[in-house]
C-alpha cells in the first residue's frame, strides 16, 4: 500500500488551498496604515493673532483648564446602566443603580453632565482602549489579535502626557500593560481574562484608589473596572449580580468624588455596551451605546443640561481631554472636541471665542493628519480630500477675519455672536466630514491579491475534482500528477528566493508560497494534459466509440447533477446576507432534501422494489424489499435528529425575535436547584450511555476481546474519563457562595479534573498510535495443550470433580464441532475483530475526541454531541444501505452524495453546538477549562477556543474515512453475532464469506487510491464552499453587511477549512497507521 | 386516438388551472376583504375544496382508467372509505415531514396543517382519483418507465412539480425583504400552487412533444 504518496498528495492540495486563503486574506483584511509621527508642544497651532503670552505655564496649544484628571473606565457600562429614571416604578436589576450620578446632575447642573458615548465597532475592549487613547479608528483585523495585545505604536494621549512630564497612574485591567508598556508612573495591574471572576480586578482597584488619590502624586489617574463586563459575560445584564456590581460602582463614585480636589476633572466612561445576553464585539445599538459622565468641582458648563442626553463619539474624548489638560492632541486623532466643556464661566462671547480657539486647533491638527496620511497612502479619495481642504481653508480664513474684527471693537455683541456661531458650525462640519471620510474608506482592499487568491482556490477545487476522477495507483500517476508539479513549485520558489536575495528586497513569504502554489498547479494541469490517456484514445479515430462515451459522459453528468445541485444551492446561499444569517436553518434543510432525494431517486430507478414483479397483491407493500423499512426508519431517525438539533442554536443580532437556546448557558447559571440536578443527571447519563454504546459496538464486532493496553483503556479508561467529566461538571456547576470553607478545595478541583481528562485522553490517543490493533487472535494450531487445567493433589472432594468434568466435556464438544465444520481438525487462527480493525481505531479516537470537546462546551451541550454521534451513525447506515440497494459496481469509491451529506451535517452541527460565525458568539469560556488564572502564552487558549468553535468540523473530518470503511464493516449479517472472522492461513482458503474490512487489505493499491479519492472529494466539497464564501466577500466588499456578515463568515469558513483539512489528514493517517500495524501483525503470524 | 386523448387531457388540465385562478378571484366578490395574502387560511381551504371537487368530477366524467369489472355497491363504499383514510393519513404524513423540514412545531399548527392538506390535494388526491387506494399501482407509477397511459404521465409530472414548487417556495422565507408573502406558509403554498399549475400545463405539452418516444405497454 502506498501510504506516503497519498498523504503527500493530500498535504500538497491542502497547501494549495492555504496559499489561496492567505493571498486572499492579505488583500481583503487590511489594517489601516499607522503613522509614526507624533505631535509636539512646539507645533505652530496657536493662531498667531491670539496672544501667545496668555498661555499659562505648562500648557501646550491651548490654556490648561485642569491640572489633574481622573478617568474611571467601567467596562461595558451601557447607557441604560448609568441613566437614572426616578419615575420608573419597578426598575430591572441594571436600572437606576447609579443614583449618585443623577444626584450630581440634578444638584449641580453646571458641574456634571451625562452623555451617550457612541463607541465605534468593533466593540472589543482592546480596540476601544486604542480608540479612547489614539483618537482613531481601529480596523477589522485588529479583532483577531484580542488575545495578544501589543503595544500601541501610534501617537496617543498617554504618550503625550508622559512626553509633557505628567505622571500617569493606572490601576485595573492588565490589557493596558501590553498596550502601553513602561508609560505609567505607577501601575496596579490585575488579570483581566478570566471572565468568571467578578471581583479580583475591582477589589484590587478599590484597595489602591483612595490612598493614591489622597497622596496627590499624579496628574492623570486611570482606573479600569472590569466587574460589570465580567458579570455581563457570566450572568447577563438582567441578573441580581449586576445590581450588586452597579451598586458597588455607585458607592465607589460617591467616595471618589469626596476625595477629589477643585482642580480635578472626573470622567466616568464605558468603553462599550453589551447585548441582552451580556456579549459585545459587534455593532448593534446596545453594544455601541455606552455612557460618559463628566464632573468637576468647578463649574464646567455655561448652561444647564439639555433634556435628552447628547450623543458624542468615543474618539471625541481624546482631543477634549488633551486640550483640557494642556497637552497636544495626538497626531492621528480624528475626533472632535466637546466644545461646551471649554466655555468656562464667562459671558457668551468669550465662551464662543474660547470654543472657536479649540475648534481651530482641532481642525488644524486633523488637517495636518489628513495631509500626511494622504502622502503615505492613497486610499482616501482625492476629490473628497480636496473638498475637505476647501472647507478647512474657508473656515480658517473667516476665522482670521473675525479675529481681526474682534481686535477692533466694531461689532456689536448680537451680530458677533451669530457670526461666531456660524463659524463654529463650519468647523464642526469640517471635522465631522473628515471623520466620515476616514470611517468610510478605512476598509481598503487589494483587488489584485483578492482575485489571485480566488483564482488559486478555484483552480485547487478543479484540481481536486480532476484528480479524484482519474486517480490510479500507477507510478506514472504519482509521477506526473504529484512529483512534477511539486518540482515546478519548488523551482519557482527557489527562483523567487534567489531573485529576492539578489535584489535585497524583503522576502514576502506569502507571495513566494502563492507563486509556488500557482506554478505547481500549472505543472499539474500541464502534465495532466500530456498524461491523460483517454484523450489520446479519443483522438485516435473511432467516432462511434467517441459518441458512446459522450452519451455515457452525459449520463454520468446527470448522475452528478443531483448531489452537485444541492452543493450549488449551498454555495449560492453564501451570496445573500439573509441566507448567511439563516444558515443554521439552511444546512439542515438541504441535508434533509439531499437524503429525501436520494431515497426518491432509488425509488425512481426501481431499486427499492423486488425486480421480479408483484407476486402477492394482498398487501400493497409486498413488492418492496424488506430492507426498505429499515432504510425508511433510518431516514425518519435522521430527520428527527436534524430537527432536534435545532434546539441548540445560538442567536444572531440580525434576528431580533430569536431567543438563544436554554441549553447554551452553563448549569451554574440555573437558579432552580431541582432543574439543575435533573439536567446534571441527564448529562452524566448521556455520557455513560455513549460509553456503553461504543463498548457494545466494539464488543459486537469482537474488538473488545484482546488484552492489549488499548482495549484495557477502552474497558477501564473510558468510564474513568466519564467520571472525571462528571466530577468537573458537578464542581463547576455548584453555586459560588454555597460551599464556604470548601472554596479552596473547589478551586483545586476545577483545575484538576479537566487536567485528568486531558491526561487520560492523551494517554488513550498515544496508546492508539502505538498499537492500534484491537484484535484478539486465538491460535489453535498448537492444540496440544493440557485438556484440563492443572490441579494440585488428588481430587478430594466432589467440588473438584464438578470443576473438572464439565471442562473435559466442553473440550470434547468443541473439538468435535470444529472437526465437523471443517471436515478435519486443521489448524486455524481465529482473529476476533480483525474485520473491523480500521473502524474500531477510528471509533475509539472519535470517542476520545468527543469527550475532550464535550469538556470544552457547557454541560448541556453534551445532548447536542450525542445527537451528532447518532446522526453520523444513521448517515453511515443510510449510506451503506443505499449503496447496497443501488448495487454499485465500485465498492471502493465513495459516492458524492455521501461526502456532501457528511459536510452538510458538519456545518449543521457547527450551529447546533451553539456557535455562529460572528465574534460575540465565540465561547471564550472554553479557554478556562482547566486553567484558573491567566494564561502565560496565547497558543493554548487559542487552541482550546478553536477546538470548541470547530468541534463538529473536527469530529466529522476525522471520521471521514468511515464513509469508505462502513459498507465493509456492515457486510456481516446481523444474525451472526460475534462470529469471529476466520483468517485462513495461506494453505486454507475456504472461508471467504465475511471478509469485511480485510477486503480492503486484499487490494492495497485500490485501498490507498480509495483513501486518496475520498480525501480529494472531501477537500473539493469543502473548497467549493470556501470558494463561494471568498467570492461573496470579494464581490460584495462594498455591501452594507460586509463587516457584519460576510467578512466574519469568510474568516470562520476559512479557519474551518484549515481545521477540517488538517483533521482529515490526521484521520487518514490514523487509518494508514492501523494498516501498518495490521501488516506487521500478519507478518508476525506467518513467522510463528 | 392519442391526439384526441392528449386534447382531452389538455382541456381537463386547463379547467383545473382555471379553477385555481377562480378561487383566487371569485371569493373577493362575495366576501369583502378577501385576498390570498390577507386571508390566506380561507384561501387554502377554498382552493383545496375546489380542486378536490373538480378532480373528483373530472374523474367521474372522463374515467381515464377503464376498469372493466363491475363492482358491487359495498365494494365501492369500502373503496371510498379507504380513500378517505388514505387522504387523511397523507395529510398527517405531509404535516410531519414539513415539521421535520423546519416548520414551527407548536405555533401556527393550523397553517402548517392546511398547507399539508393543500399538498395532499395536489398529490395524493390525484393519485387516489386516478389509481384508487392501491399502493401497488402508486409505486409502479412513480418509478422509471412506470406510467401506462398519458393520464399517468400527467400524474407523475404534476405531482413532482407540486412538490418541487413547495420546496422552492421555502427559499424566500429567510430573505429580509419584509414582504407579506414571506410569512409561513404563504410562500410555500403559493409555490406548491404555481408548481401544480405549471405541471398541469407542462404535462400535455411534454406528452405531445414526446409522443413518439412514449410507448405505453399494457399490463
Amino acid at each position: 500500500m502506498q501510504r506516503w504518496p497519498v498523504l503527500l498528495f493530500l498535504a500538497w492540495v491542502c497547501f494549495l488551498f492555504f496559499a489561496g486563503i492567505g493571498l486572499f486574506m492579505s488583500g481583503f483584511l487590511l489594517t489601516r496604515i499607522e503613522l509614526a509621527s507624533s505631535s509636539s508642544c512646539s507645533d505652530p497651532f496657536v493662531p498667531p493673532s491670539w496672544e501667545r503670552q496668555s498661555l499659562p505655564p505648562g500648557s501646550c496649544w491651548a490654556p490648561q483648564r485642569f491640572s489633574k484628571a481622573v478617568l474611571v473606565i467601567i467596562d461595558a457600562l451601557r447607557f441604560e446602566f448609568a441613566h437614572f429614571n426616578p419615575a420608573k416604578a419597578s426598575p430591572r436589576p441594571y436600572e437606576n443603580k447609579l443614583s449618585f450620578l443623577h444626584h450630581l446632575v440634578t444638584s449641580q447642573p453646571r458641574h456634571a453632565r451625562l452623555y451617550r458615548f457612541r463607541a465605534d465597532p468593533p466593540t472589543a475592549t482592546m480596540q476601544r482602549i486604542k480608540g479612547l487613547t489614539t483618537g482613531s479608528l481601529p480596523t477589522f483585523i485588529d479583532v483577531g489579535s484580542n488575545f495578544a495585545t501589543y503595544a500601541i505604536q501610534e501617537d496617543n494621549l498617554l504618550a503625550q502626557l508622559v512626553q509633557n512630564g505628567r505622571r500617569v497612574i493606572f490601576m485595573g485591567d492588565d490589557t493596558w500593560e501590553g498596550l502601553f508598556p513602561k508609560k505609567f508612573f505607577r501601575s496596579y495591574f490585575f488579570p483581566s481574562f478570566n471572565v468568571k471572576d467578578l471581583h479580583t480586578v475591582d477589589d484590587g482597584i478599590l484597595q489602591h484608589l483612595y490612598p493614591t488619590v489622597d497622596s496627590g502624586e499624579w496628574d492623570m489617574l486611570i482606573a479600569h473596572f472590569l466587574g460589570v463586563d465580567h458579570c455581563g459575560h457570566k450572568h447577563g445584564p438582567d441578573h441580581a449580580e449586576m445590581a450588586k456590581k452597579l451598586t458597588q460602582m455607585n458607592e465607589m463614585l460617591r467616595s471618589l468624588v469626596e476625595h477629589l480636589g477643585n482642580d480635578t476633572l472626573l470622567l466616568v466612561a464605558g468603553d462599550h455596551g453589551m447585548t441582552e445576553t451580556g456579549d459585545h464585539g459587534g455593532d448593534s445599538e446596545k453594544e455601541v451605546n455606552a455612557a460618559l459622565f463628566v464632573y468637576s468641582k468647578t463649574p464646567l458648563f455655561g448652561t444647564g443640561p439639555p433634556e435628552e442626553p447628547e450623543a458624542v463619539a468615543q474618539v471625541n474624548l481624546v482631543p477634549t481631554v488633551a486640550l483640557l489638560l494642556g497637552v497636544p492632541i495626538p497626531y492621528s486623532n480624528i475626533g472632535e472636541v466637546m466644545a461646551e466643556l471649554f466655555s468656562g464661566d464667562g459671558d457668551a462671547v468669550s465662551a464662543a471665542l474660547q470654543q472657536l480657539l479649540v475648534y481651530h486647533i482641532n481642525a488644524k491638527q486633523v488637517d495636518r493628519f489628513l495631509h500626511s496620511y494622504s502622502l503615505v497612502a492613497q486610499d482616501l479619495p482625492a476629490e473628497q480630500l480636496q473638498h475637505l481642504q476647501d472647507l478647512f481653508s474657508g473656515a480658517v480664513e473667516e476665522h482670521a477675519q473675525l479675529l481681526a474684527q474682534v481686535q477692533r471693537p466694531t461689532l456689536v455683541p448680537p451680530e458677533l455672536e451669530s457670526r461666531l456661531g456660524s463659524l463654529i458650525g463650519r468647523f464642526q462640519l469640517y471635522l465631522r466630514e473628515a471623520r466620515a471620510v476616514c470611517t468610510q474608506s478605512w476598509a481598503r482592499f487589494h483587488p489584485l491579491r483578492m482575485v489571485g487568491g480566488c483564482t488559486l482556490i478555484a483552480a485547487s477545487c478543479l484540481l481536486c475534482y480532476m484528480a479524484s476522477e482519474l486517480a490510479t495507483a500507477s507510478d506514472s500517476f504519482y509521477r506526473s500528477c504529484l512529483l512534477y508539479p511539486l518540482l515546478w513549485g519548488l523551482v519557482v520558489a527557489v527562483l523567487l528566493g534567489l531573485a529576492h536575495a539578489f535584489t535585497q528586497n524583503g522576502l514576502d513569504l506569502l507571495l513566494v508560497s502563492s507563486w509556488a502554489a500557482a506554478a505547481s498547479q500549472l505543472g499539474f494541469f500541464w502534465h495532466w494534459w500530456g498524461w491523460h490517456p483517454k484523450r489520446a484514445r479519443l483522438v485516435g479515430s473511432q467516432p462511434p466509440l467517441a459518441n458512446v462515451s459522450l452519451r455515457q459522459r452525459l449520463q454520468a453528468w446527470l448522475q452528478l447533477a443531483f448531489p452537485m445541485g444541492i452543493l450549488l444551492f449551498r454555495c449560492g446561499a453564501m451570496f445573500s446576507d439573509s441566507f448567511v444569517v439563516a444558515e443554521a436553518r439552511v444546512a439542515p434543510f438541504l441535508l434533509a432534501s439531499l437524503v429525501m432525494l436520494l431515497i426518491g431517486k432509488l425509488h425512481w430507478d426501481g431499486r427499492l422494489t423486488v425486480p421480479e414483479g408483484p407476486k402477492q397483491q394482498l398487501l400493497g407493500f409486498s413488492s418492496y424489499r424488506r430492507e426498505i423499512w429499515y432504510l425508511l426508519c433510518l431516514v425518519a431517525m435522521l430527520l428527527v435528529c436534524v430537527r432536534l438539533s435545532s434546539f441548540f442554536h445560538q442567536c444572531r443580532e440580525e434576528i431580533p425575535q430569536c431567543r438563544p437556546s436554554l441549553f447554551l448557558s452553563p448549569l451554574a447559571s440555573l437558579r432552580n436547584t431541582r432543574a439543575k440536578n435533573l439536567f446534571y443527571l441527564l448529562c452524566v447519563a448521556l455520557l455513560a450511555g455513549l460509553v456503553c454504546a461504543v463498548r457494545s459496538w466494539l464488543r459486537h464486532y469482537g474488538n473488545l476481546n484482546s488484552s492489549d493496553p488499548l482495549v484495557l483503556f477502552v474497558r477501564w479508561g473510558f468510564p474513568l474519563v466519564v467520571l472525571c467529566i462528571a466530577c468537573y461538571w458537578a464542581v463547576a456547576s455548584s453555586a459560588d457562595d454555597s460551599l464556604g470553607k470548601l472554596q479552596e478545595l473547589v478551586q483545586v478541583a476545577v483545575v484538576a479534573f479537566p487536567w485528568a481528562v486531558y491526561g487520560l485522553a492523551s494517554v488513550g490517543l498515544l496508546l492508539l498510535l502505538c498499537n492500534p490493533m484491537t484484535v484478539f487472535a486465538k491460535d489453535t494450531r498448537e492444540s496440544a495443550g493440557s485438556i484440563v487445567t492443572p490441579y494440585l493433589g488428588v481430587p478430594s472432594s466432589e467440588v473438584d470433580f464438578l470443576h473438572v468434568i464439565p471442562q473435559i466435556y466442553k473440550r470434547m464438544q468443541e473439538s468435535q464441532k470444529s472437526c465437523l465444520e471443517r471436515g478435519g481438525c486443521r489448524a486455524t487462527v481465529a482473529a476476533y475483530g480483525l474485520g473491523s480493525v480500521y473502524s474500531a481505531a477510528l471509533v475509539i479516537a472519535l470517542t476520545l475526541l468527543g469527550f475532550l470537546l464535550m469538556l470544552l462546551h457547557s454541560e448541556r451541550l453534551s445532548l447536542a454531541f450525542l445527537l451528532l454521534f447518532l446522526e453520523a451513525f444513521v448517515l453511515l447506515h443510510i449510506h451503506t444501505r443505499a449503496r447496497g440497494l443501488a448495487g454499485d459496481a465500485e465498492p471502493f469509491s465513495v459516492p458524492w452524495y455521501a461526502v456532501i451529506s457528511w459536510l452538510l451535517a458538519a456545518s449543521q452541527f457547527f450551529y447546533s453546538t451553539g456557535h455562529q460565525p460572528i465574534f460575540p458568539a465565540i465561547h471564550w469560556n472554553a479557554a478556562f477549562v482547566g486553567f484558573h488564572l491567566d494564561h502565560s502564552t496565547n497558543l493554548l487558549p487559542a487552541v482550546l477556543v478553536g477546538a470548541n468553535t470547530f468541534a463538529s468540523h473536527i469530529l466529522f473530518a476525522v471520521s471521514c474515512p468511515l464513509l469508505l470503511l462502513w459498507p465493509f464493516v456492515c457486510e456481516m449479517p446481523s444474525s451472526q453475532r460475534k462470529k469471529p472472522k476466520k483468517e485462513p492461513r495461506e494453505e486454507l482458503q475456504e472461508v471467504e464469506e465475511h471478509m469485511m474490512e480485510m477486503r480492503l487489505r486484499e487490494s492495497p493499491e485500490k485501498f490507498s487510491i480509495a483513501l486518496l479519492q475520498l480525501g480529494l472529494k472531501y477537500l473539493f466539497v469543502l473548497g467549493t464552499q470556501l470558494l463561494a464564501c471568498v467570492c461573496a466577500a470579494m464581490i460584495l466588499r462594498r455591501h452594507l453587511m460586509v463587516w457584519k456578515v460576510f467578512a466574519p463568515k469568510f474568516l470562520f469558513e476559512s479557519l474551518g477549512f484549515v481545521v477540517s483539512s488538517i483533521c482529515l489528514l490526521l484521520g487518514i493517517s490514523l487509518v494508514m497507521r492501523v494498516d501498518c500495524a495490521v501488516s506487521t501483525w500478519f507478518s508476525q503470524l506467518q513467522l510463528r | 386516438m392519442k391526439e384526441a386523448e392528449i386534447r382531452r387531457l389538455l382541456a381537463a388540465n386547463l379547467l383545473c388551472v382555471f379553477t385555481i385562478v377562480l378561487t383566487a378571484v371569485v371569493p373577493a366578490f362575495f366576501w369583502d376583504g378577501f385576498t390570498i395574502l390577507g386571508t390566506h387560511l380561507a384561501w387554502l381551504c377554498i382552493c383545496s375544496v375546489c380542486v378536490s371537487t373538480l378532480n373528483i368530477i373530472l374523474h367521474l366524467v372522463l374515467k381515464p382508467n377503464l376498469t372493466p369489472k363491475r363492482s358491487s355497491f359495498a365494494h365501492k363504499i369500502s373503496r371510498f372509505l379507504k380513500c378517505c383514510i388514505y387522504f387523511f393519513m397523507s395529510c398527517i404524513l405531509f404535516h410531519a415531514i414539513i415539521v421535520l423540514y423546519g416548520a414551527p412545531l407548536i405555533e401556527s399548527v393550523t397553517e402548517t396543517f392546511l398547507f399539508a392538506v393543500l399538498l395532499s390535494t395536489f398529490t395524493t388526491l390525484q393519485c387516489l382519483c386516478m389509481l384508487g387506494p392501491n399502493i401497488q399501482a402508486w409505486i409502479r407509477v412513480f418509478s422509471k418507465n412506470g406510467a401506462m397511459s398519458i393520464w399517468e404521465s400527467s400524474l407523475q409530472i404534476t405531482t413532482i412539480c407540486s412538490i418541487l414548487g413547495a420546496w422552492f417556495g421555502a427559499f424566500p422565507i429567510p430573505l429580509d425583504w419584509d414582504r407579506p408573502w414571506q410569512v409561513w406558509p404563504i410562500s410555500c403554498s403559493l409555490g406548491a400552487t404555481f408548481g401544480y399549475m405549471a405541471g398541469l400545463i407542462i404535462a400535455p405539452l411534454w406528452i405531445h412533444w414526446n409522443r413518439k418516444q412514449l410507448t405505453y405497454k399494457s399490463r
